[in-house]
């Protein structure tokens, strides 16, 4: 459907919930989210792909939601960091960040969780460097990377436990 | 500075066909968009020039792996996610599964598309060298109908192909013949995931016994396009592999590439890397 002014009206969930959005179609859906809908724990780190810090899955697939166009989310299940906890109860990959230090500045962090919860769905059991390609496309500027690749290996434990 | 929103259009037409007569109603006006893992970086930067774009990363028809006794048949709009867990792909043509592996990380992997890689056209691209060894063929199609070209004459100089502006590639065709060929990929980059190659090297060789029976050599982001190195190729056809030869092949191919400095690496390193890949292939 299209307006006068250049705006389209699409349908899509975000988190379980239908979402009808009024939006230019390439505005990014990483905008839409943060300033239309307020979801603002996806954050903007480079704004070009490089750093995962927009990370959400879109249909079960990680995706940067800086590269995205929100006119290809029409009728799509959008999944962001809010989405993840299941009340005051948090994911295993959550809890494992913070019982092993695996935030500290914290704009990392959300679509780091996203990408651990990605990788866990994808391989329930991955190996040291499986856990660093699934990671890969998620830089981290304080940690050094270990703290967060330990928290994914006790999510594995905790979740199997 | 940022692009300004209300200047840029992006449609989503039904279906092919109404996208074919969007491109051709005032051709170069339109252009497609598919995972947007190049366009919208220029977009955000933006760098972004041209306007009107018209969405296909939802047809159908543009989408699936087939495969035939003779050939692999890829939809343009397979993704390096679809590449890297086709099983014909991985046992018959690992190099592009090895570069749809390396091709930034796993969130670039599920947006970005195979002739998205090829259309865009960067002389870095990471599966272009590989589909040139394995003599790809493109499908082009527009509303005039279907074509399909050779993927080795497809880049004609930096960012520039044969296909016109009413076209989009619809399918990529490998030929199953990779039987008895030894191959090698290799990407140097700064890191392995999420860089942008300095060299990007893919070669393939069929030996009969101690000669050399075929060779096919190409490379990424040593020249204005990514390119197919005949000359090097034809030295090393029906020839031992002996250091000499080694050489001599090291040699053909510093003449053959044209590296640049740039941001990324400098010319001086891009050769030597370049020759040290062609060794390493040959000597493995």
């Amino acid at each position: 459907m299209s307006e006068g002014d250049g705006k389209i009206v699409l349908s899509c969930s975000v988190n379980g919930e239908p979402q009808l959005l009024n939006v230019y179609p390439m505005a990014r859906l990483l905008d839409v989210l943060r300033e239309e809908l307020r979801f603002t724990g996806t954050k903007e780190g480079c704004g070009e792909g490089e750093c995962g810090a927009c990370s959400v899955l879109i249909d079960g697939l990680l995706v940067n939601s800086c590269l995205v166009p929100v006119l290809q989310m029409a009728g799509a299940e959008i999944r962001t960091i809010e989405g993840v906890a299941n009340g005051e109860q948090l994911h295993a990959v959550q809890q494992a960040f913070i019982e092993y230090g695996g935030a500290q500045c914290g704009i990392c962090t959300p679509g780091m969780v996203l990408a651990a919860i990605n990788l866990l769905d994808r391989n329930p059991n991955p190996d040291e460097s499986e856990i660093r390609e699934g990671l890969a496309g998620n830089l981290c500027r304080c940690t050094g990377y270990i703290k967060i690749f330990e928290a994914v290996v006790r999510a594995c434990q905790n979740s199997k436990a | 500075m940022r692009a300004n929103l209300p200047e840029y259009e992006l449609k989503s037409p039904k279906n092919i066909s109404e996208v074919l007569a969007l491109l051709a109603d005032d051709p170069g006006v339109w252009k497609p968009f598919a995972g947007g893992t190049d366009v919208m970086v220029l977009f955000e930067a933006g760098l972004l020039t041209h306007k009107k774009f018209v969405n296909i990363w939802n047809l159908q028809v543009l989408k699936g792996i087939e495969t035939t006794n003779d050939h692999i048949t890829l939809g343009g709009l397979t993704t390096y996610t679809e590449v890297q867990r086709n099983g014909v792909l991985s046992d018959e043509f690992p190099m592009l599964c090895q570069a749809a592996c390396e091709t930034g990380g796993i969130a670039i992997q599920n947006r970005g598309t195979l002739a998205g890689n090829i259309a865009n056209a960067s002389p870095a691209g990471d599966s272009p060298p590989a589909l040139l060894v394995y003599e790809a063929e493109l499908e082009l199609i527009s509303s005039k109908g279907a074509r399909w070209v050779s993927y080795t004459d497809f880049h004609t100089d930096y960012k520039k192909t044969i296909m016109r502006e009413d076209e989009l590639i619809s399918r990529i065709r490998l030929p199953r013949t990779m039987a008895g060929w030894r191959q090698y990929y290799r990407k140097v980059g700064t890191r392995k995931a999420q860089a942008i190659s300095k060299v990007c090297f893919a070669g393939a060789v069929r030996m009969e016994e101690t000669h050399v029976g075929e060779i096919r050599i190409a490379l990424g982001s040593v020249a204005p396009t990514v390119i197919r190195c005949h000359a090097t190729e034809k030295i090393l056809t029906g020839q031992e592999l002996n250091p000499e030869m080694i050489d001599a092949a090291r040699a053909e191919l510093s003449r053959e590439v044209k590296p640049i400095d740039d941001i990324r690496s400098t010319a001086n390193y891009r050769l030597r890397v370049a020759t040290n890949l062609l060794e390493e292939f040959l000597r493995a």
